[in-house]
């Protein structure tokens, strides 16, 4: 799991949609395309940034939603806590006598 | 050439013209019976009578729903009204019922949303500062 989301991060768009995700939560793929294309000069295609919401899914980081007839995408940081846990975590060497 | 017809597939055709007219603020412009239940529906902008009239057409092709349903998923309008203020429009239209897939979204010199027309599609509404 931890390595899906290293993985995840390691791509600059896939950091983005999770930048554009912190701003505003539950936007539907239409929205991210639009905010990558007009913030970021990000002109992919639909199914490149699926394609990416889905690896960032896979991960944990975002979380899709279906209400009614729409799907919406929400950022989930929970994954992010874990990693930051494993290193930061108190019973580390130091507390050891 | 000019564009003078422009059309959105309606799942209902009297809904959609209640909708159109009632909560977006367009007019009727032609009503034409095609026989069955189908009509000639158009309506057009009240401060532009003569201008691009908008079609309600009847969505009862095969190819219709599997498309609207598939574009609406991924939150894709079917096509985009200009208005003077966006946010202005999105708290009339949301005070009045209307639901939105996208809230006012400000990019660079162009602020969107998109609604539920309840009739199968999203609408886009765009201005430009």
């Amino acid at each position: 799991m931890a390595e899906d989301v290293f993985k995840a991060l390691a791509d600059p768009t896939r950091r983005r949609i999770l930048d554009e995700l912190a701003e505003r939560n539950g936007q539907t793929l239409f929205e991210i395309c639009a905010r990558l294309v007009t913030k970021h000069g990000l002109g992919l295609s639909r199914q490149a940034i699926s394609q990416h919401l889905a690896v960032l899914e896979s991960a944990g980081l975002v979380r899709t939603r279906r209400q009614g007839r729409y799907k919406f995408h929400d950022l989930d940081t929970a994954p992010l806590e874990h990693v930051m846990t494993r290193w930061l975590s108190t019973d580390t060497p130091e507390s050891t006598p | 050439m000019r564009i003078y017809v422009t059309s959105v597939f309606v799942d209902d055709q009297a809904k959609a013209l209640s909708f159109y007219t009632d909560k977006l603020g367009f007019v009727k412009k032609h009503d034409v019976p095609l026989g069955g239940e189908a009509r000639w529906l158009t309506v057009v902008s009240p401060e532009d009578p003569d201008g691009t009239e908008l079609l309600l057409e009847p969505s009862g092709h095969p190819a219709v729903q599997p498309y609207k349903t598939a574009l609406v998923q991924d939150g894709i309008p079917a096509t985009s009204f200009a208005v003077d203020d966006v946010r202005a429009e999105f708290e009339r239209l949301r005070g009045l019922g209307v639901t939105f897939t996208q809230e006012p979204l400000e990019m660079g010199t162009v602020t969107t949303a998109v609604l539920d027309d309840t009739c199968g599609n999203l609408i886009q509404i765009v201005h430009t500062a």
